[in-house]
């Protein structure tokens, strides 16, 4: 009964929009801003900016490619990648983003969580989880776009993170990141069931099968797309129509 | 004549994305944060995410509580966006219990926590919400005025304004079977629960009717 939402994700390094396989394997697609004003003009219900790169090299455009987008694109901004400190997502803020995903930094510090949420609200602060499966029913995070171990249960992770004060979780699997074979049913459902807060999933769309088996099988609050969006392989309208007959819940468009 | 509009800094939330949509929609956007400000503006905008008690206090330190009355009394159009709409009320029970700025009668409250069947309720509400006409409410010369029934606005929240007068809703949606106020007004008073500026063509569009008021 609530409305489902449909997010467009933006990977980028550097200044380029770009998009890999698992996490590797970058290619460049474009600028950014580009394809950024188109999927607000589509309809996207939110944009979702990842910096892949930005944990392992330190500071990243992001700042300015989100305040450049900010000028014309009038929907919800999340922004992640290389967010440390309450400073940075101060910035971030200023320059239009609504919100900040949190994976490296704060698994490395999960008090982070707890600060960002108590200077911005909850709804501010998104947890970040990109997993891989290691075991039937038991997905491991990795940090620095998807580079290292954490030891963490991806499940328990979501569950500490949301007691400290997150008010979102963006659950990227790496096993389906890029692939189009559809998102992480099974994971995206042990995380929703463990906590009260909304789950974006993120990685895998390939139809618009996928959507409905994430939402009605997986129980995720919104859906990340992106590289069947840059590649002009659906737009977003079709999807929205795909996912209103199969009966779901979507944002009336004027 | 381009028209101007007076957002106000209080120090709280980010005011970038506010002052974009104004200007997409054709205003000159000055940004004020002392009263002498406040008093030369003809549109009024209050913003603001947080909580509520910062939010008062922000408007406390900087002394404009009495010029936002002023302006709302001599009938000048006022705009609160989410925060901005509930301070725009009586009182809030976030927190223990704060004063508002009492221009609209009525009480900030938490959103309910389960549905109207007993099923639990994700809180803080984020997402996309549809705008509803509640039976008493005319959106006609309102900032609604090109806004259709049933079209989706943005918000973000885990309080919502409840009005001592329904007659001061000008719009509502549902909430887990609940109805939520989410757009109220009294005279030039408007207050949203939802942000115009991340409401994507109908927010804009309700930027535009406000300045056209």
């Amino acid at each position: 009964m609530k409305n489902i939402r449909l997010i467009a994700r933006l990977d980028i390094k550097g200044p380029n929009l770009i998009k890999g396989v698992h996490l590797e394997g970058l290619r460049v697609i474009g600028d950014p801003q580009d394809y950024a004003r188109r999927y607000y003009e589509q309809g996207a219900d939110e944009l979702l900016y990842v910096d892949v790169v930005a944990s392992l090299y330190g500071r990243s455009k992001l700042t300015e490619i989100v305040r450049r987008s900010a000028r014309d694109v009038f929907v919800p901004m999340t922004v992640a990648g290389g967010i440390r400190s309450v400073e940075d997502v101060t910035d971030l803020l200023r320059a239009g983003a609504d919100k900040v995903a949190i994976n490296s930094a704060a698994v490395h510090r999960p008090q982070l969580i707890s600060e960002v949420a108590r200077r911005f609200g909850s709804q501010c602060m998104v947890l970040s989880i990109e997993a891989k499966q290691r075991s039937p029913g038991y997905w491991e995070v990795y940090t620095d776009c998807g580079r290292e171990h954490s030891g963490l249960d991806a499940v328990e992770w979501a569950r500490q993170a949301a007691a400290l004060g997150a008010g979102e979780v963006l659950v990227t699997s790496i096993d389906r990141e890029g692939t189009r074979k559809g998102f992480d049913v099974e994971l995206t459902r042990a995380i929703a069931d463990a906590v009260s807060i909304p789950v974006i999933a993120s990685g895998g769309y390939g139809n618009d099968g996928h959507l409905h088996e994430i939402v009605q099988q997986g129980g995720a609050d919104a859906v990340a797309v992106a590289d069947a969006l840059h590649y002009d392989r659906t737009t977003l309208m079709s999807i929205r129509d795909a996912a209103r007959t199969a009966g779901l819940q979507m944002r009336h468009l004027p | 004549m381009t028209p101007q509009v007076t957002v106000i800094d209080y120090g709280i939330g980010n005011l970038y994305s506010v002052g974009r949509a104004f200007e997409v929609c054709g205003a000159e956007v000055l940004f004020a944060s002392d009263p002498a400000q406040i008093a030369t503006a003809r549109h009024l905008v209050l913003p603001g995410v947080g909580a509520f008690e910062s939010g008062m206090q922000g408007l406390q330190d900087r002394g404009l509580v009495e010029a936002i009355r002023a302006h709302a009394e001599a009938g000048k159009p006022l705009l609160g966006i989410c925060l901005g709409m509930q301070m725009l009320a009586s009182v809030s029970e976030e927190f223990g219990e704060h004063k508002g700025l009492d221009l609209i009668p009525g009480r900030v409250l938490s959103l309910p926590q389960t549905t109207v069947e007993g099923e639990p309720l994700k809180v803080p509400h984020i997402g996309w919400a549809t705008l509803y006409k509640p039976p008493e409410a005319d959106w006609q010369q309102t900032a609604l005025a090109d806004v259709q029934e049933g079209d989706s606005v943005y918000l973000v929240h885990s309080f919502a304004v409840q009005t001592d007068d329904p007659a001061d809703r000008l719009a509502i949606s549902n909430f887990g079977g609940h109805p939520v106020c989410t757009v109220i007004r009294r005279g030039a008073l408007i207050g949203c629960q939802f942000h115009p500026e991340k409401s994507g063509p109908v927010g804009l569009k309700v930027v535009t009717s406000f300045l056209a008021l």
